[in-house]
């Protein structure tokens, strides 16, 4: 059963991981680019939607540079130790956190734009400064944009493969998440595995997509004036 | 110059140059009137820092903008009441009021009970905003601004998203509001009705640039005042109810004027403001005895306009160059009597009415 457990555990400390590090992340860009009158900033909206087109394999092995010796694991290696931060859990955040970003980032700025600007002037014109507007007026009223943020973000690190098959090497207990693991029952024809590990997938999958929609059918209780 | 609300402001806004110098009083009602874009709203917006132009704001001898400064809306005391109530829809109606209160630093001269009396919020406090109606919406956003403690309220047409019911059910606050709070305010506006009933103060704005600004009925009745030509162009004067008589018909003394009104719900001694609209002015060389109507006063004219090619208006003094008001009369009957400015007539004045008990 270890077999069983262990990338199911691992899978959901990464995505867990992975969606706080999304939102403290995901958050100051999301209200950047809801608020901002630079003329680029589509051009940042872009960039961080890239991951929504591009090949898994593309992302990874880009991902598998910048962490190796020559990019952040070359930087941070005299830190850790190590030569470079692919094949590692701390890479295998990074990556999910660049490959989920749109999938958290989206939601937040639209219910941010959806809220509006007058909220935080009426605050604002209440004596709140800043950091008060945005807890208690900003968060409250975008709060169905922020969950359904981070159930995208924790569900698509859940179901992400691609990129940890590139930086990941399906190390058992470090790298080895369920998708991959799945894949490799599959490769050794243990269909009994693979069917179990796929069945949970396809009931969270379909939870999560009932729940997103719920989130987004209690739209925000918007002022009727 | 300390008791002056200051605001010089010099800058691009959309498709003109906000150009403008004002110097407003520090108590009572200032309206800023004028046509959609001439730039009111900006001002007001500028005031609370919420608008960025180039220029100076002073507010009762501290500066809240010039060159150097610009305060942050947060530390502003003011008060804004928005358009639409904007109300914060996941508190409820007391967190809603409180929110101001509780994160303000001026002493707490305004006290929760004094402002849910004055604007009748009893019942309402521990409802939910989406349960409101408009007008009940709007005199709590009222008073979540008065709670803050402002030294300044700032309110940018809070009347026009209400329709004629729920206008007329919170009209009486705002004069409540003038009369019990000693805190000034700046009212912005596009409905003349509001500014004759509520404005002491009057600045006509016009793409972005101050057309006349001074005491109400001084604006409307100034001899070069852009208003006349209005066809409901109306004198406002301030007077005080002298006696009623038996039949319902009071006496209000105004400036050097004696009118006599339909004083169904007035009290003798009381302050109140008559307004005289131009259309309801008819001119005659003497004085009518078979006549019906009660209101016939000597008057000088002083100026004679044209509006139009068939009418004509004219301004009329009562007495010694205050209380002036203006007919309006067909350019026909304006020959017929060869009426000349300086000359001594007759004004009949059909209808006076009472627009707001002061």
């Amino acid at each position: 059963m270890g077999e069983l457990w262990s990338p199911i555990l691992l899978t959901l400390e990464l995505a867990s991981i992975t969606t706080a590090v999304l939102l403290l992340v995901g958050t100051p860009i999301a209200w950047w680019l809801a608020w901002s009158e630079q003329r680029w900033k589509e051009i940042v909206a872009t960039i961080v939607a890239l991951p929504l087109v591009l090949p898994p394999t593309v992302l990874g092995f880009y991902l598998l540079i910048a962490l190796g010796p020559n990019g952040l694991g070359g930087w941070f290696g005299w830190l850790t130790g190590a030569r470079t931060f692919a094949f590692t859990f701390e890479g295998l955040v990074f990556g999910s956190v660049i490959y989920s970003l749109p999938f958290v980032v989206q939601p937040i700025r639209n219910a941010f734009e959806a809220m509006g600007r007058r909220p935080l002037e009426v605050a604002a014109t209440l004596r709140a400064s800043p950091w008060d507007r945005f807890f208690s007026v900003a968060l409250p009223l975008a709060l169905p944009g922020f969950l359904t943020g981070a159930v995208l973000g924790f569900a698509h690190t859940v179901g992400e493969f691609g990129v940890v098959l590139m930086i990941g090497g399906n190390i058992p207990g470090e790298t080895k998440v369920l998708s991959t693991a799945i894949y490799d029952f599959v490769e050794t024809l243990r269909w009994r595995e693979a069917h179990i590990l796929s069945a949970l997938m396809l009931v969270f999958s379909f939870a999560v997509i009932l729940l997103v929609s719920i989130l987004g059918r209690r739209s925000p209780r918007g002022d009727a004036s | 110059m300390s008791d002056r609300i200051k605001i010089a402001l010099d800058g691009r806004l959309g498709n003109f140059n906000l150009n403008v110098d004002l110097a407003l009083p520090m108590r009572g009602i200032s309206a800023l009137f004028g046509p959609s874009g001439c730039g009111k709203t900006s001002i007001l917006r500028s005031v609370a820092g919420l608008n960025r132009i180039p220029g100076t704001i002073q507010v009762g001898g501290e500066t809240w903008q010039n060159h150097t400064v610009f305060l942050p809306t947060h530390r502003r005391p003011i008060g804004y009441v928005f358009q639409e109530a904007s109300l914060f829809p996941h508190l409820s109606v007391r967190q809603n009021l409180l929110y101001g209160a509780k994160r303000t630093r001026s002493p707490g001269v305004i006290r929760f009970d004094d402002v849910a009396e004055l604007l009748g919020l009893g019942r309402l406090i521990d409802r939910s905003p989406a349960n409101l109606s408009g007008g009940e919406r709007q005199r709590v956003a009222i008073g979540r601004a008065l709670l803050s403690q402002p030294s300044l309220l700032l309110m940018d047409e809070p009347l026009s998203a209400l329709d004629r019911q729920a206008k007329d059910e919170i009209l009486p606050y705002f004069e409540a509001l003038h009369t019990g709070l000693k805190i000034p305010i700046l009212f912005v506006t596009h409905d003349i009705a509001e500014v004759e009933r509520l404005a002491d103060h009057l600045v006509l704005l016009r793409e972005g640039k101050a057309v006349a600004s001074g005491p109400l009925n001084e604006v409307l009745s100034a001899p070069d005042s852009p208003l006349f030509a209005r066809s409901d162009f109306a004198a406002v004067l301030g007077g005080r109810v002298e006696r009623i008589d038996p039949d319902g018909i009071a006496t209000v003394q105004s400036d050097n004027m004696r009118l006599l009104v339909l004083g169904d719900r007035l009290q003798p001694g009381e302050p109140v403001r008559v307004r005289i609209a131009a259309s309801d002015v008819s001119i005659a060389r003497s004085r009518a005895a078979d006549s019906s109507i009660l209101n016939a006063l000597p008057v000088r004219i002083i100026r004679i306009d044209d509006i139009g090619a068939h009418e004509t208006s004219l301004l009329l003094d009562p007495g010694n160059g205050t209380g002036l008001f203006r007919a309006r009369i067909s350019r026909r009957s304006a020959m017929r009597l060869a009426l000349r400015e300086g000359e001594d007539v007759i004004a009949q004045i059909k209808s006076v009415s009472i627009v707001a008990n002061r």
